[in-house]
């Protein structure tokens, strides 16, 4: 099965930051049609079933509603490109290759709930994409996609670039919009919700890249013609990220509910060197890790959580029978230690706990008693952080502990490789 | 009694780079929220370094309190308050790149540089940071320089990069 | 009003009630570390989590607002379970020597310890022992037993508006403290002290707290008498002698103090305390009776009027005495003495 390429379908087909040559393409249809009809979008997509495509899957109709029936005086779009999942680079690729996709979505929501200002907030890794988008942001105000009267309809829509400054966590809605307010980000307590009160207490949308990059697609051609597409719960095309030991690592699309074998072996080439995949470590860093039997969960969101996979933003990371999984437990607690905010007290002090008892394991000195403690830490942690960055960062211990038990032997010598 | 700032301050900040940081904070003012995209500008022109004099101006300027600058660039990881090379070496050490091979090429890019990760070298040329994703997972190992991604690293490749980077760069 | 149920007791509350609050109502106590009265809630030491039905994840009672219907739980085997680690990460990077702690008596994080049963954490220390800053004249500050609740960092910024203390750093390395590693001497700190009151543990104490323990003092509640705005706080004495001030909850103040309330205290028994008027007799300050020093006073303020007119004299009163006072003050010059030569110290 060949790649569905639906947000990516003009990907290398045009000049990425012509407006013109986006319009020539089909382009620029969807907001036409919103600004003809703006009281109808938000029953649109929520007829479509569009889910979030940043990781949490909230059904993005319901997220704008609760934006277009707050009154306000001002509201805003803010697109979360603070893609910081490791392993994850697909809206990188949306902003590369068709970043007006990007920009028509954003006014398509501006337009259906109300908002005249719109915000990309996009991490500071990628300097190369902020031209690309400052380019093709100048291009659709030069050709009357943006600004003021947007194609004569009396419509406002303005969109200003914001460069993070390097922080995973304020791919966090709330820790973002903190972030835009030129704070620390620290993610905030909820409620209230960003969609009533968000940047500068006003009611924002906040939507990732890919989700918003749908709109257009579906606003054009209707939402029957977009739930032809993945699953009745999820419907639509994902761009999922492949990344470790794989032929060919990249982004690919896909209708949601494709299998990870057909992805893995039709669009990433297998593992190369002949080696044997172990484990899969899904929905990035913050995902669990599955072992190469489940190779046939499709990636859905219901199908991996009863799989015991992660859905997430779609990243799948391969790992080869070569790699020491203890080894890569470390790296990704490493990385949660030095991320989290450090606000609350169970991510705070809990992911630097965890990432001990995880190096116990892998130098072979844990004792009785670590792997319970480990568990009960990772489950408090769960159950109880401020943020999705505590609640889904012992993941990958907790599905690592179900799925390769054998790895946490206590006093053992046992360096964590399964062969 | 703890040993006073005032006996080990380090700043280095000349009064040209002042006087930039000064008219870049002005335009933030009473505006908050322009704080990261100043310090983006500040940094530039201040060493890829926010010090405390240069901080103290931007806080003078902008209005803001120290400790509410100081708070946000510590925060995030491209802001530092401490000296930093001309060229910034950003390795990815996150799990996709790790699993290439990250471990070697930091160790190839110390052996080149003489410097360990988070050092600057003594030309004050580079600094070599390791840091999270950058997003280049289809070109694992992967590191950011200068706005530039170089991907597909080998620890063969590296001294040669090095060598090329630092081709035109002043010490 | 909303309808609420908690631990089985139905209640009805006002929209924008939180958990917390409710529970208050209810008499049912709830452990926090961050959460404090006049301060914004945080939500981020967790220790005060309960269960609402329908939901999850534990929800933190500071933070959250009733809801129609809302059924709570606030103690069971998971509640329990969870503060428990709570306490137990703190203490992990937590300097547990308490037995040379100021704190020791009072200390929020050793008094849940003791109720949640937690002896001993199971994890390790990560952050070692960073120096403690005892450059401020009044107090200490000692990271290692900083628990990271942000209530300073709330009450410096929210309240006294000094915005001296912030957070650094993040994840494991987030630290509570001041910019470039400044110390409290070289920074923009007013020594208000209002950090050292609301700090839950021992991480900030006043200097003097060394010399006494919570349990030997008696409090005294009263009036600062600095100025007219009327702070109340309560006087810590030990043996008859004042040894501490804490701020109380006033109308005027509400739990706040400024440098001379919380520290200015001093003067009590001081030896050079001036505890009589005194008039110059033949060059030599002499102590009199409060008669003979008025009658002195209205004598040479008559024959000065006299000699060289009202104008000649000028009436100076202090911001220590009530508004009242000062209104009296300036009748008495204008109407009695008859000048408008009067004015008052206070020019903060």
């Amino acid at each position: 099965m060949k790649e569905t390429r639906i947000l990516l379908a003009q990907a290398g087909e045009i000049t990425p930051t012509s407006a013109k040559e986006y319009g020539a393409v089909g382009g620029y249809q969807g907001l036409k049609k919103a600004l003809a009809a703006p009281d109808k979008i938000v029953d649109i997509i929520k007829a479509s079933g569009l889910r979030g495509r940043g990781g949490a899957g909230f059904p993005a109709g319901l997220k704008l509603s609760f934006t277009a029936n707050t009154p306000a005086d001002q509201k805003y779009i803010v697109c979360n490109a603070d893609e910081g999942e490791p392993g994850t680079n697909k809206d990188r690729v949306i902003m590369e290759k068709v970043p007006h996709r990007l920009i028509e979505g954003m006014a398509i929501a501006g337009v259906a709930v109300g908002a005249d200002k719109g915000y990309i907030y996009l991490r500071a890794e990628y300097p190369y994409v902020a031209e690309i988008l400052e380019k093709a942001l100048a291009d659709a105000r030069e050709n009357g996609f943006l600004g003021t009267d947007i194609l004569g309809s009396g419509h406002n829509f303005h969109i200003e670039l914001f460069i993070g400054a390097g922080a995973y966590v304020c791919g966090e809605e709330t820790a973002l919009l903190d972030s835009l307010e030129g704070k620390r980000g620290e993610p905030r307590f909820k409620p209230p919700y960003p969609g009533v009160a968000g940047l500068w207490g006003k009611p924002t949308v906040i939507n990732n890249v890919e989700t918003l990059a749908n709109l257009p697609g579906i606003v054009a051609n209707g939402p029957a013609w977009f739930r032809q597409t993945g699953t009745e719960t999820c419907p639509g095309t994902k761009l999922f990220s492949l990344s470790g030991n794989i032929a060919n690592p990249g982004v690919y699309e896909f209708p949601i509910g494709t299998s990870i074998r057909t992805i893995f072996q039709e669009a990433g080439g297998g593992c190369p060197g002949g080696k044997k995949l172990m484990a899969i470590q899904t929905g990035g860093a913050s995902g669990n890790i599955i072992p190469a039997s489940l190779l046939d969960t499709p990636m859905d969101i219901d199908c991996c959580a009863k799989a015991g996979a992660t859905f997430g933003a779609g990243d799948l990371m391969f790992i080869d029978d070569d790699q020491c999984l203890l080894d890569i437990l470390e790296n990704l607690m490493e990385f949660f230690e030095e991320e989290s905010c450090g606000k609350c007290t169970p991510c705070r002090e809990g992911n630097t706990q965890l990432l001990y008892l995880v190096r116990k394991f892998k130098d072979g000195t844990a004792e009785d008693g670590d792997l319970e403690l480990m568990l009960e830490l990772g489950n408090t942690m769960t159950g109880g952080c401020l943020c999705g960055l505590g609640q889904a960062s012992p993941n990958p211990i907790l599905s690592a502990v179900r799925f390769f038990p054998e790895l946490f032997k206590t006093k053992s010598t046992q360096k964590g490789r399964v062969s | 009694m703890a040993e006073s700032v005032n006996d080990r301050c380090c700043c280095s900040a000349t009064a040209e780079v002042l006087e930039q940081t000064a008219a870049i904070a002005a335009k933030g003012r009473d505006r908050p929220e322009m704080l990261i995209p100043i310090l983006h500008q500040v940094q530039a022109i201040a060493g890829n370094s926010i010090d405390h004099q240069v901080a103290q101006v931007v806080a003078r300027e902008m209005r803001l309190p120290l400790a509410r600058i100081y708070g946000v660039e510590t925060f995030y990881s491209f802001f530092s308050a401490k000296k930093r090379g001309k060229i910034i070496i950003r390795l990815c050490k996150s799990a996709p790149c790790h699993l290439k091979g990250t471990q070697g090429i930091l160790e190839a890019f110390e052996k080149t540089l003489g410097i360990k990760a988070g050092e600057t070298t003594a030309d004050g040329k580079f600094t070599l940071e390791t840091c999270e994703c950058i997003g280049a997972c289809d070109v694992s190992p992967a590191a950011l320089i200068d706005g530039v991604v170089y991907g597909n690293l080998t620890p063969a490749k590296v001294s040669e990069l090095v060598s090329s980077l630092g081709e035109g760069v002043k010490a | 009003m909303l309808n609420v149920t908690i631990d089985g007791q139905p209640l009805q509350v006002e929209k924008g009630t939180t958990i917390l609050e409710a529970c208050e109502f209810l008499g049912i106590e709830i452990p926090t570390l961050c959460n404090l009265e006049y301060l914004s809630p945080e939500g981020a030491c967790r220790m005060c989590v309960v269960e609402v039905k329908g939901i999850q994840n534990l929800q933190v009672s500071c933070a959250t607002p009733c809801t129609e219907g809302m059924e709570v739980t606030t103690m069971n085997e998971r509640i329990y379970a969870f503060r428990r680690l709570i306490i137990e990460l703190l203490l992990a990077n937590h300097n547990t020597d308490c037995f040379n702690c100021s704190a020791n008596g009072e200390c929020k994080l050793y008094q849940y310890a003791m109720e949640y049963e937690v002896e001993k954490t199971r994890f390790v220390n990560t952050r070692g022992t960073p120096p403690v800053d005892d450059s401020n004249k009044f107090f200490n500050y000692d990271p290692a037993k900083c628990i990271l609740c942000h209530r300073c960092v709330r009450v410096c910024n929210e309240r006294q508006s000094n915005r001296t203390l912030g957070l650094i750093d993040r994840g494991v390395k987030t630290t509570m403290g001041l910019p470039f590693d400044q110390l409290f001497i070289d920074s923009n700190c007013v020594s208000c002290g209002n950090c050292v009151s609301v700090c839950p543990t021992g991480a900030l104490t006043t200097k003097a707290s060394k010399k006494f323990r919570p349990w030997e003092v008696t409090k005294t509640r009263t009036t600062c008498p600095y100025c007219g705005v009327g702070c109340q706080l309560d006087l810590l004495v030990k043996n008859g002698k004042v040894v501490g001030v804490e701020p109380a909850d006033g109308k005027a103040n509400q739990g706040l103090l400024c440098v001379k309330g919380k520290f200015a205290y001093n003067f009590i028994n001081h030896p050079d305390r001036l505890k009589t008027p005194l008039i110059r007799k033949e060059g030599v300050l002499t102590p009199v009776g409060w008669d003979e020093a008025l009658d002195f006073v209205t004598a040479g303020i008559k024959k000065i009027r006299e000699e060289s007119g009202p104008d000649a004299i000028a009436g100076f009163s202090s911001s220590r005495t009530t508004n009242e006072d000062n209104y009296v003050f300036m009748k008495m010059m204008r109407a009695a003495i008859g000048t408008n030569n009067v004015d008052n110290c206070a020019r903060v």
